[in-house]
């Protein structure tokens, strides 16, 4: 229960950091913390108190093994997360080559 | 024909594999590659979308692990429908691009952006497995950030970035209700997610996971307090894209994930649990009024036509809210005649803007109807048919969404609907009367080239016959995809007893 509201706060700390901050690099760094904040959530799914570890050499009945799926999901999450930031930041890179900042309020053309 | 869901898959991501290698080459052969891919696909889709069987869907199971444990492809007739609906919109554009991305360099990267977009759809549209989708709703979102910010001007990338902010918030909250359910029921198949949440107390904790989840799939599909990013976001495209984001992205992403989820997964009906319902009554409701009064005060060709998306998702997602089986139909031959709708109307905007190169309707000063003909009779019957004016498909739609609400006791919405049909009208016609109305012309503009008036005309030719055809598509097209909705959770025994066996 105290992982769940850790990585619930982790999510709300990046949120926060994507609303309010005006330095792009700062919303790009909120991005990773909530990336982060769902992967700590995942890989804390599969635990199971006093486990054993999931590889089966005989059928044992009664014992409880960890879950070894979420790990294989935050795998994936993470890569995708790396495709994101990554790409986030060469939009950011690109931004700041055109109008030389990287103050959101600055950069505001589109309205209406 | 077991195979198709896959090669759905793997024709698209090979030709985006291909492009980059080849197009060194020879600059043409990734236009060629991209072409014999989507004609692979577009014929693909029409055969599953018209010879499928209803209620006996194709259960592709990778590495042939039975249905609860490995990833299951599951197309039954709403899949094989979004399919059509996507690869015929796809290809069109395409079409139009092959002459439009003249003015843009590096059209390998734009087809392999646009071909990896198409997987990342048609994934959606067809996996069985939560987590599957997700990682190809990221697929579809990253190639259409970057295809947003292909122009690499100011404008676009602040654009691209706006865009993706709010695309990521949207993935995000997604990922989280997925880890969630993942907690909840220790699967990821939505057909075991289906019989699980059946079984299971209907807590707080279960309805906050909904809301998550709805609430990420709004951002996707632009619902109106979420729909800031759109505005700026579609026309910043190159136009054959605004027509894909507009047309069968919003749709496929937001639309058809909320209703796959909310119908077949959760089992929500009307009857059941009317406080969904009521909240997604709302939120169209709140799209079709201030998308359609914020048009009316746009000056910008494209931008214009975005708020115009905005509200017709709006009609879709009230159609949805509304749940019997006319809405629901109704709902579905929306999602068909607003792609191709809308659509036609961005591929005009592409027209208009290849010879004039500009977009602020105050600038025109009429006429252009004398010179770009082809162009001005595509927009004008567009306009007719995302209006919903008879005989056109958009009639049809909206009227069966209205029928639907009239059925069911909603009579303001259904009033609703019915006016904002003609404020619609209203402000398609402002572009009409400002552009290609009108004596004088701009000097020296000739008609667009052939392939993009080829493009444009071939839409409207679907449009009209998808309104002359309309009672022929009914019961071929639309009412089988409408029963999988309104089936429900039967989805999950269907797909249980087909994909279990192995």
């Amino acid at each position: 229960m105290i992982i769940l509201v850790a990585s619930l706060i982790l999510f709300l700390v990046g949120l926060y950091a994507i609303i309010t901050k005006r330095n792009m690099i700062k919303v790009a760094v909120g991005f990773s913390l909530i990336e982060y904040s769902v992967n700590f959530l995942f890989a804390i799914v599969g635990f199971r108190p006093g486990a054993l570890p999931p590889i089966l050499q005989a059928v044992e009945v009664g014992k409880v093994y960890s879950d070894p799926l979420p790990q294989a999901l935050v795998l994936t999450a993470i890569v995708i997360g790396l495709g994101v930031t990554a790409f986030m930041l060469s939009l950011i890179l690109r931004l700041y080559n055109r109008i030389g900042s990287f103050d959101l309020e600055e950069i505001q053309r589109l309205k209406g | 024909m077991e195979i198709f869901p896959v090669l759905l898959i793997a024709i698209p991501l090979g030709g985006a594999f291909l492009i980059p290698i080849l197009y060194k080459a020879w600059n043409r052969l990734a236009e060629i590659v991209a072409g014999l891919c989507l004609a692979a696909v577009l014929a693909l889709s029409i055969y599953l979308a018209f010879f499928l069987v209803p209620g006996k869907p194709l259960v592709y199971l990778f590495g042939n692990w039975p249905v609860p444990l490995g990833i299951a492809f599951t197309v039954d007739r709403l899949s094989s429908f979004m399919l059509l609906v996507v690869s015929i919109l796809v290809f069109f554009s395409y079409i139009f691009a092959i002459r439009y991305m003249d003015h843009f360099t590096g059209s390998g990267k734009f087809y392999t952006l646009y071909l990896l977009m198409l997987v990342g759809m048609n994934g959606v549209v067809m996996t069985g497995d939560l987590f599957n989708m997700f990682v190809f709703i990221e697929i579809a979102s990253i190639s259409s950030y970057a295809l947003v910010a292909f122009g690499t001007e100011a404008e676009e990338l602040e654009a691209g970035f706006k865009y993706m902010v709010m695309g990521e918030i949207a993935s995000m909250m997604i990922l989280l209700a997925i880890a969630f359910i993942y907690a909840a029921t220790s699967t990821l198949n939505l057909a075991d997610i289906s019989r699980s949440f059946a079984a299971m107390d209907k807590t707080p904790g279960f309805w906050f996971v909904l809301i998550l989840l709805m609430s990420g799939f709004s951002i996707k599909a632009a619902l109106v307090p979420f729909h800031s990013w759109l505005p700026d976001a579609h026309p910043s495209a190159p136009a054959p894209i605004s027509a894909l984001l507009s047309g069968v992205f919003i749709k496929v992403l937001g639309v058809y994930a909320m209703a796959r989820i909310l119908f077949n997964v959760y089992g929500v009906s009307r009857a059941s649990y009317p406080a969904v319902f009521n909240a997604l009554l709302i939120l169209g409701l709140a799209s079709i009024i201030i998308a359609s009064l914020l048009a009316l005060y746009q000056k910008d060709y494209k931008r214009l036509l975005a708020y115009s998306s905005i509200s017709q998702i709006g009609y879709i997602v009230l159609a949805l809210g509304i749940g019997n089986e006319f809405a629901l139909i109704g709902a579905l031959a929306h999602i068909l005649s607003h792609s191709l709708g809308k659509g036609l109307l961005f591929l005009t905007s592409g027209s208009v803007v290849y010879r004039v190169g500009e977009r602020d309707i105050t600038k025109f000063t009429g006429g252009l109807g004398k010179q770009m003909p082809w162009t001005s009779l595509s927009y004008n019957l567009g306009a007719l048919s995302v209006a919903g004016m008879p005989p056109f498909l958009g009639f049809f739609s909206k009227l069966f969404i209205i029928l639907g609400a009239v059925k069911a006791g909603f009579i303001v919405p259904a009033v609703v609907a019915g006016l904002f049909a003609v404020v619609t009208l209203g402000y398609l016609l402002k572009i009409t009367n400002k552009v290609f109305w009108g004596k004088e012309g701009i000097k020296g503009i000739k008609e667009s080239p052939f392939v993009m008036v080829f493009a444009m005309v071939s839409l409207v030719v679907l449009l009209v016959a998808g309104g002359a055809f309309f009672f022929w598509l009914k019961p071929h097209l639309l009412q089988p995809a409408a029963d999988v909705l309104l089936k429900g959770t039967e989805y999950a025994e269907i797909v249980f007893r087909i994909g279990a066996g192995g």
